[in-house]
């Protein structure tokens, strides 16, 4: 690998590599929002139902065990969700996001100091006002939490969202490796690990803002 | 069921005949056929061991635990036809470690009743300024911190502002100065024993220390393995022969310099 040679690679085709990150970012930040949107409600709904919490915990779970190539490949018969392209990419992307915002959301909430949750009961809150008065804003750091890991994961996880026509910057991944091409490898996997740290820091700023000692 | 407890009322709390198990295999009895009453504006100390059930008697008052059998009255309503919400927005509560809220300020804290009962803010935030003061903390100074910004003492002083807030005629107390160090415990002890004779409320105390219960009862109901095995004034209660309030007087006395 010549660093030479990769710097004006990046240089001559930085339209490109732009435009994929730019796509790449889309499908994550759309996929992070329908997660959350799932997620965090979920985890607040199965604080209250032990029964359900077991089921919604688990199948989240099983989502993020499945290989995500392997994902990908059993999206793309279903009808509605699937096929080629982005749609079938968010849905996949959504499923493996979901685990660290449920769970976190879960753990968030019910790791409340007991003290603080007597007295709001004591005081005559109901269960709503005790919900969204008091557990969720001190659970709010760890919930970010949870997005935060989500999202480093989905950047990582797009990637290989190229090899179902989705785009983004894994389609100069699989070009990069079916030609052989360092180059072309890195012009993907360089962005990548750029937006994955970036996203990594500015979360954690904002859950260390969030955070109540 | 919108009556609200009202402070004209007669603030009468009583226990018929209750008794209270865990809901569980074992269906461990925690309570067992208590008969008490506790009249208007009287102090009653709960005292006993760990585990001997002061805490759940208190929790069967406030509805944030129900009578397996028996009947809890206040004012002369069974709890359990109670609006549980509306029984303990009349009922203040005060915990050890006082679980104040840690993202809201002191005066949040203190004012969230009022605000819950959506008192005008005005008269909310006169009414923090007078319990701040009423519990000894300048307003200025201590409103607009937060919990971990303070001491374990004023953390517990917050936590008797919140409690009578919104001007409860009952107060339960569980154990308030616990877990702090013998010398600011003592100092609220009497701070509190002063207050409690100008507030002119029902209040039911529970503690393990004997001392505390002497300082501030005006009549002791001793518990053992929930049964109430003895139930007089203070000056009375040192003179009773019960094994178990035998066992309390003993551990007052210390002896200096003799060995354990």
């Amino acid at each position: 690998m010549n660093p030479q040679t990769t710097w004006s690679f990046f240089m001559d085709h930085r339209d490109e590599i732009l435009g994929a990150t730019l796509d790449h970012l889309t499908l994550v930040i759309i996929a992070m929002i329908i997660a959350i949107f799932i997620g965090v409600p979920l985890g607040m709904f199965i604080v209250q139902r032990p029964a359900l919490r077991t089921i919604a915990l688990g199948a989240a779970s099983i989502f993020q065990t499945i290989p995500s190539l392997a994902l990908f490949g059993f999206l793309i018969p279903i009808p509605f969700i699937g096929g080629i392209g982005k749609r079938t990419a968010i849905v996949a992307l959504v499923l493996y996001a979901l685990l660290p915002i449920l769970r976190n959301t879960y753990v968030g909430l019910t790791g409340i100091d007991p003290a603080v949750l007597e007295a709001a009961e004591a005081m005559g809150m109901t269960r709503a006002q005790i919900l969204f008065r008091v557990r969720f804003p001190l659970a709010l750091a760890v919930i970010l939490a949870g997005i935060r890991t989500a999202t480093i994961i989905t950047i990582g996880v797009a990637t290989i969202a190229a090899a179902i026509g989705a785009g983004g910057l894994g389609t100069f991944i699989f070009r990069g490796v079916a030609l052989v091409s360092d180059s072309l490898i890195l012009a993907g996997a360089i962005p990548s690990a750029v937006l994955a740290l970036l996203a990594d820091f500015l979360l954690g700023l904002l859950e260390r803002r969030l955070k109540v000692s | 069921m919108n009556t609200k407890i009202s402070p004209a009322a007669t603030n009468r709390i009583e226990f018929r005949d209750v008794s209270f198990h865990i809901n569980d295999i074992l269906k461990r009895l925690i309570v067992s056929q208590v008969s008490l009453e506790i009249p208007h504006g009287e102090t009653l100390v709960l005292l006993g061991r760990s585990g001997s059930g002061k805490t759940t008697l208190l929790k069967l008052i406030n509805g944030m635990l129900l009578p397996t059998k028996g009947e809890i009255l206040v004012q002369d309503r069974p709890t359990t036809s109670w609006d549980p919400i509306r029984l303990r927005r009349g009922i203040g509560y005060v915990i050890q470690e006082a679980g104040l809220f840690p993202h809201f300020t002191v005066a949040e804290n203190v004012g969230l009743v009022p605000s819950l009962e959506s008192w005008d803010a005005a008269r909310i935030a006169g009414r923090v300024d007078e319990m701040l003061h009423l519990v000894g903390l300048d307003p200025r100074e201590f409103a607009h911190r937060h919990p971990r910004e303070l001491s374990g003492g004023q953390r517990q002083r917050v936590g008797v502002a919140r409690a009578l807030a919104a001007d409860p005629p009952i107060l339960l107390m569980d154990e308030p100065f616990g877990a702090l160090d013998p010398v600011t415990r003592a100092e609220l002890q009497r701070e509190f024993s002063a207050l409690v004779h100008r507030l002119g409320k029902t209040i039911v105390f529970v503690t393990h220390d004997l001392r505390e219960a002497l300082l501030l009862a005006s009549r002791i109901v001793l518990l053992e393995a929930g049964h109430i095995v003895a139930s007089a004034a203070p000056q009375e209660f040192l003179r009773l022969e019960h094994p178990e309030v035998r066992a309390f007087t003993s551990s007052l006395t210390v002896m200096p310099g003799a060995s354990a």
